[in-house]
């Protein structure tokens, strides 16, 4: 199996690892048994990600992707946030290998269940604004 | 910074002593051992002294050695044929293994089961081990074959050979014994007669010689079909023009590796021994395996929190080379079933860590090994959600203590 070396380095300094005691939106996805946790913790003002925070129990893409994905939502606005793709994480790493790709699944999922958090904290619904946030393919299995 | 290699049992590196033993083969000694001029003649010399090496070393005779591409092959051979062949002569379709050998006898056994055969996979207990009286219980008057590994990959467990050996030549109605001994061999003493082997398969590259070579022992007396179809090499059983650079390799392997053998395993076992007892103070971990019936060089441990693909990388990043049993490392979602094996969950067994040592390591390597490897557990743990929600008894944590050590 190879890795590109975008995924090595940002499994070597990973971005952005930690928590945000007090988060707007937090979100976690995956489980123990497959094998991949990751917990994202989102500081939202006026509508902007201002500070983002993850921790992943799992894979070096794990680790790659979520890092891959706090770079990608930090300072911007909620309506980009939200249309972050599994692919564009995959893109920005140079590529995963096939079995991996579905610790980018988690990514976009962890990132999606953060805002669908921030949403239910201020009363909104997030089911109209998110969709479903659908299982990984791989860990509904 | 210092490369160690502790990835021994995936594989070796070819010693200068036995490329220096191959390179005749590849240039001079180029001939084809089936060519009747004295070039060919040559090469089919060195062969059979190849032969007489792995016969030597494993208490066989050379008419007992078949040479294989390595391991797999070997297991495939033995297995399918021998299953095949009672199947047609006497009508018997059931075979003996256990839950945790290697793929190559698993996935050739659920093959068999395709065709028709009956298979017990003998459950390992919790250390790894599986006791002759399981093997005598299971046996049926429709019994072909039994096979079972002399020492596990992962975890390094040795299984009484010898006695179910005995067991299976014992039975009236004779059961053939084949073992996978590619961990054990260099390792650990075999001798092929007083230990009842009728089959063993042994790879090259586990003990310093190169990938793609290995032989079948197959006792005199058993009628072995042919496996791959073609020309008359290794007496009509495995067509196809011999590797003799690769086999040439394979006889002084064997002869080095079964050389001094006891005193080689002890200075093995004591580097391994040390390893166990450090890093088994890493809190919240386990040893995974029996601690007295393992091979000299296998360390195995699980570390909760930690995901063993994630740990590899670390340990790669400071110059360690080793290996896991996660899910990750294989490709799947499911950690490794010899881990799974054990009855460990998930969880655990998604944080194992295989580190195989041999005499070519050093005790400075091992000083290494173990200053990194907690300073690795931490930063991995550090976010990990997982340990987090161990340590705040989230999920059930209760249910992993059974296993580990104190989270102190």
């Amino acid at each position: 199996m190879l890795y590109s070396e975008k995924v090595m380095e940002h499994f070597t300094n990973p971005r952005n690892v930690g928590e945000i005691p007090d988060a707007d939106g937090v979100g976690e996805v995956g489980n123990a048994k497959c094998g991949d946790i990751m917990k994202m913790y989102l500081k939202i003002d006026n509508g902007i990600v201002t500070d983002c925070k993850f921790k992943t129990f799992g894979c070096g893409a794990a680790i790659a992707t979520s890092s891959a994905a706090t770079e990608m939502i930090k300072g911007q606005p909620i309506e980009t946030v939200m249309k972050l793709t599994n692919k564009a994480v995959i893109d920005s790493l140079d590529g995963l290998p096939a079995q991996k790709l579905h610790c980018s699944v988690l990514a976009e999922q962890a990132v999606k269940a953060a805002l669908s958090d921030y949403y239910t904290k201020n009363g909104i619904d997030p089911a109209p604004i998110l969709g479903e946030i659908g299982e990984c393919a791989h860990c509904a299995q | 910074m210092k490369q160690i290699y502790a990835d021994n049992a995936a594989t070796t590196f070819v010693t200068d002593e036995i490329l220096g033993a191959m390179m005749p083969f590849l240039t001079g000694r180029f001939g084809n051992p089936s060519s009747i001029y004295r070039l060919g003649m040559d090469a089919l010399r060195g062969v059979e002294h190849a032969r007489k090496q792995c016969a030597d070393a494993i208490g066989a005779k050379p008419n007992e050695i078949y040479f294989t591409s390595g391991g797999s092959e070997a297991d495939n051979w033995a297995i399918k044929e021998t299953a095949r062949r009672l199947k047609n002569e006497s009508g018997k379709n059931h075979i003996i293994t256990t839950n945790f050998e290697h793929h190559a006898v698993l996935h050739t056994c659920q093959a068999l089961e395709r065709e028709g055969f009956d298979v017990t996979y003998l459950p390992v207990d919790e250390r790894g081990l599986i006791t002759a009286a399981q093997v005598e219980a299971a046996l049926t008057d429709k019994t072909a074959i039994v096979s079972i590994m002399y020492a596990n990959n992962e975890i390094g467990t040795l299984l009484p050979i010898a006695e179910i050996g005995e067991i299976c030549r014992n039975r009236n109605n004779k059961v053939i014994f084949h073992t996978d001994a590619v961990q054990a061999v260099g390792n650990i003493h075999i001798d092929v007669k007083s230990q009842n082997i009728d089959m063993m398969s042994v790879s090259g590259h586990k003990i310093h010689a190169p990938k793609g070579i290995g032989f079948l022992y197959c006792k005199n007396g058993i009628n072995l079909r042919n496996f791959i179809h073609g020309g008359g090499q290794e007496r009509g059983k495995r067509a196809g023009t011999e590797n003799t650079a690769g086999i040439a390799a394979l006889g002084l392997a064997m002869e080095i590796a079964t050389r001094d053998i006891q005193a080689k395993a002890e200075k093995v076992a004591k580097m391994r021994d040390r390893l166990i007892s450090e890093l088994s103070k890493i809190p919240a971990s386990c040893v995974n395996g029996d601690l007295k019936n393992r091979l000299p060089g296998n360390v195995n441990l699980s570390f909760i929190g930690v995901e063993g693909e994630s740990l590899l990388l670390n340990m790669d990043l400071k110059g360690i080379s080793a290996s896991s049993g996660s899910a990750c490392t294989s490709g799947s979602l499911d950690p490794s079933h010899v881990l799974l094996a054990l009855g460990l969950p998930h969880e655990i067994a998604h944080g194992s860590c295989r580190i195989t040592i041999n005499e070519y390591n050093t005790d400075e390597e091992i000083d290494i090994i173990i200053k990194e490897v907690p300073e690795i557990i931490s930063k991995i743990r550090s976010m990990s959600p997982l340990w987090e929600d161990f340590v705040n008894g989230k999920d059930n944590a209760q249910r992993f203590f059974k296993w580990l050590s104190p989270i102190k």
